[in-house]
């Protein structure tokens, strides 16, 4: 393990410890406004000062970051899964297969998931918990982030599908389940662990989005997408550039991943 | 003579370089729409933009001066309501000419209103004269004199007026030809739009010089408000017709000279509980909501005060009514807000069984006390005021979850299906007269949000509402409307099927190039002096 991927994860490690932590910097709420100091800047009592309701900055980005780190990560996991299978499959199992996956693929990515999604609100009771709506809504990310994820791999997988050594392979007898478990899906783990990490902020991003719909992380809980949202504001910022620590936690977190996958993959 | 002849010389080089200034100067008001005019017909206006260029073109019998709020004579001399309120008669102008030149008389203003209540033009500014089954007729008495009358009597008709813009019988330009003070010259769709000054406009200063003053109008489209605050702030427009408190603030800090805050509109943030028998939530759940003691608990738990200081940065006021206290005659000055008493709250809450325990709030059957709140997703303060009572209801053992949702799914559940417990959205007004308001208070009408589209009045106080307001609606006696009006106010106050939060600020900027501004608080706040607005160096001529 080189060190840049040793700093990479320990970052990641830290940054999920100092999230379980909350409590290490602050006995506050996440939800509790202090009324009479809203939007404040930093202070010994506040260390990334307060929202516009005057909550505290610091304990909202370790609470959102629990909720985002856990959660983003689990829906790329979910999605790459997914991806993995599908496309691995369809690249691998001959033309037919192909092409009827890759229609799937496209129908997927051609449908109006707006309207999917505001019936899924729709379905979901007005009353749910803001934990409760956080994982079914990453739970949907991951399950619908699937198809262009796939139609990479299916390319990689035919690719690899007509190799020198699956043909070796094949002519020593091995069977196809075993060829595609032991052989094809090892080899597509770069571009897996690749899409992997490119899923992470766009999960994180559409959760910030899907507040739009009654969905996401609701208040509240805070995320980092909801966190970011504040951003949107660009001329403020300058009058208060703490608010970027969320963002830059996010680039930073993304990065660690993007490098510790990297890395790992330049040893396979 | 010849002293006299130097005089006359004199004179008329005066005027001719005063109107040379004038042609030449090429004055250019600039401001942005948030969207594209949906329509530039007025008959058809339905939107703000649309309203905008109304405001800007159209020509109207009468209009409401909106610093007095009261009615001024424009196109129409004077007028009379007679008949019980089923009949208008106008005295109009002579010699007026549209733009385009064609005259102006009665026949143009049966026209118009021939047009407005056509039911083939879905007019929604005829909507407001429909009141009653059977057709208006009109009787053009003279040129300049005409009648117009109505199948059923209408409260507040003449200031219905102020919205009618006078068309063209027999110009071939047809909504094109104006009588307002700009005529629309050119329309860059999604871009801009561009009024030149209406060379026929009829109204001149005191000191005879023809309004208006400033010569163009450009009408940029521009969605995004940074980008609006930094083009105002850069002189590439002249003025922010509305700005939120969070606008405000940052514009006030960078140029304090820029804004104006015309004190208390009347807008109101709102809050309502369902109360519709049919609706799918479960019979505690509507036990709670049809109580006025639960009402009224929740109402006294939440801060108001705070609501106006965190969220709106004070730029608004603990609201009391449905009628704002900017609204000079029809708000009833013997109410007062409801304080903010949580204590109060919880012996409200005993008396109908509830009961805290361990920071919980359970009723009588034991059913914790969770109920959600649907507002509109993308408006960011109201989202704010939400999570603001989330945490002043959490303090008497309530739960309550703050929903989002796009408008027309959050319409659907309000208007359709009833799935929902309780609502949190803002009410836009721009009539003084609460006649307009019918369509709220009626229990029979379909924006009585709580309980809608009912046969008979669900509760007594809803059939007195009911009788109230007929009665108002049914006398031109303005003090027996006010009293009426004031009880109907008292009644709500009393049984809050609205829980009134704030009343925001009429807030506005504009630049230092734009002269004669006297920002209100009813819309449109800064440019309702249209006409006598200057930029620049027209200052000095204007006065």
């Amino acid at each position: 393990m080189k060190r840049v991927q040793q700093v990479a994860i320990s970052f990641i490690l830290l940054v999920a410890a100092l999230s379980l932590l909350p409590q290490v910097f602050s006995t506050m709420s996440y939800a509790q406004q202090f009324r009479d100091i809203p939007d404040a800047a930093p202070s010994h009592q506040h260390l990334l000062g307060t929202d516009d309701l005057g909550r505290d900055r610091l304990v909202r980005l370790l609470y959102g970051t629990r909720v985002s780190l856990l959660l983003a990560p689990s829906a790329a996991l979910l999605s790459t899964v997914m991806a993995g299978m599908i496309g691995g499959a369809a690249g691998f199992a001959g033309h037919r297969v192909e092409k009827l996956v890759m229609a799937i693929a496209d129908l997927f990515l051609s449908m109006p998931w707006l309207f999917l999604l505001i019936i899924v609100r729709a379905l979901l009771p007005l009353n749910i918990a803001p934990m409760e709506s956080a994982a079914v809504t990453f739970i949907l990310l991951g399950g619908l982030g699937w198809a262009a994820t796939a139609r990479v791999i299916c390319v990689d997988s035919k690719s690899l599908a007509g190799s020198d050594f699956v043909l070796l392979a094949r002519a020593s007898g091995v069977d196809g389940w075993h060829l595609f478990v032991s052989h094809i899906l090892p080899n597509l783990r770069p571009l897996l662990l690749a899409q992997f990490v490119i899923l992470i902020p766009v999960f994180i991003l559409a959760e910030a989005n899907l507040g739009m719909l009654g969905l996401g992380v609701v208040e509240p809980l805070p995320s980092w997408g909801g966190l970011l949202r504040e951003i949107e504001n660009i001329p403020s910022l300058s009058m208060r550039p703490w608010q970027f620590v969320p963002f830059a936690l996010l680039v930073a977190v993304v990065s660690s991943f993007h490098l510790a996958v990297k890395r790992q993959e330049s040893t396979i | 003579m010849k002293v006299r002849a130097i005089r006359c010389l004199a004179c008329l080089a005066c005027v001719l370089a005063s109107s040379i200034v004038y042609a030449q100067s090429g004055s250019l008001l600039r401001f942005c729409l948030r969207s594209e005019p949906k329509t530039l017909n007025p008959l058809l206006v339905a939107d703000d933009a649309s309203e905008t260029v109304r405001y800007f073109t159209g020509g109207v019998l009468m209009r409401l001066n909106r610093s007095t709020q009261r009615l001024e004579p424009e196109l129409a001399t004077s007028w009379k309501i007679s008949d019980g309120g089923r009949t208008i008669s106008f005295k109009l102008r002579q010699n007026l000419y549209f733009s385009d030149g064609a005259d102006f008389s009665s026949a143009d203003v049966a026209y118009t209103m021939k047009m407005l209540m056509d039911p083939s033009v879905h007019s929604p500014t005829g909507d407001e004269f429909r009141s009653g089954e059977g057709k208006i007729s009109t009787r053009i008495i003279g040129k300049a004199q005409i009648a117009i009358t109505f199948p059923a009597p209408i409260v507040g008709l003449d200031k219905l007026f102020d919205e009618v813009a006078i068309m063209s019988a027999t110009s071939p330009l047809k909504e094109r030809a104006v009588l307002g003070p700009y005529r629309v010259a050119d329309v860059k769709p999604g871009s801009y739009l561009l009024l030149t000054r209406n060379t026929n406009y009829w109204k001149h200063d005191a000191a005879g010089r023809q309004l208006p003053y400033i010569d163009s109008v450009r009408l940029d489209i521009q969605q995004n408000r940074d980008m609006e605050m930094f083009r105002l702030i850069h002189g590439e427009i002249d003025f922010i017709n509305s700005l939120d408190a969070e606008y405000y603030d940052r514009l006030r800090a960078q140029a304090p000279s820029m804004v104006n805050d015309a004190g208390t509109s009347l807008d109101a943030e709102q809050m309502w509980f369902n109360q519709v028998a049919s609706s799918p939530l479960p019979a505690y759940k509507k036990a709670w909501f049809t109580s006025v003691n639960f009402r009224r608990a929740v109402s006294l738990s939440i801060n108001r005060e705070d609501i106006s200081r965190v969220v709106f940065r004070g730029y608004a006021r603990p609201a009391v009514s449905w009628i704002s206290p900017a609204n000079k005659f029809w708000f009833n000055t013997n109410l007062r807000p409801r304080p903010f008493d949580q204590k109060a709250a919880l012996r409200l809450l005993e008396q109908d069984g509830f009961h805290l325990k361990n920071g919980v709030l359970y009723d009588k059957a034991q059913h914790a006390v969770e109920f959600s709140v649907l507002t509109n997703s993308g408006n960011k303060a109201r989202e704010e005021v939400a999570i603001m009572i989330q945490q002043d209801l959490s303090s008497i053992g309530m739960r309550l979850n703050v929903v989002t949702l796009d408008f027309p799914s959050l319409i659907e559940r309000i208007t359709r299906t009833f799935n929902y417990e309780s609502c949190l959205l803002g009410l836009t007004n721009n009539d003084l007269d609460p006649n307009t308001q019918m369509n709220v208070w009626l229990s029979s009408a379909e924006n009585h949000q709580w309980n809608p589209n009912q046969k008979t009045p669900a509760t007594l106080w809803e059939a007195e509402i009911d009788n109230l307001m007929r009665a108002q609606a049914s006398t031109l006696d303005i003090k027996k409307r006010k009293q009426a009006v004031d009880r109907v106010q008292q009644i709500v106050w009393d049984q809050e099927p609205f829980i009134y939060l704030v009343n925001k600020d009429a807030l506005s900027a504009f630049s230092n190039n734009l002269h004669n501004v006297h920002p209100v608080a009813l819309r449109p706040q800064v440019y309702w002096n249209v006409d006598q607005l200057t930029v620049g160096t027209q200052l000095a001529r204007s006065r």
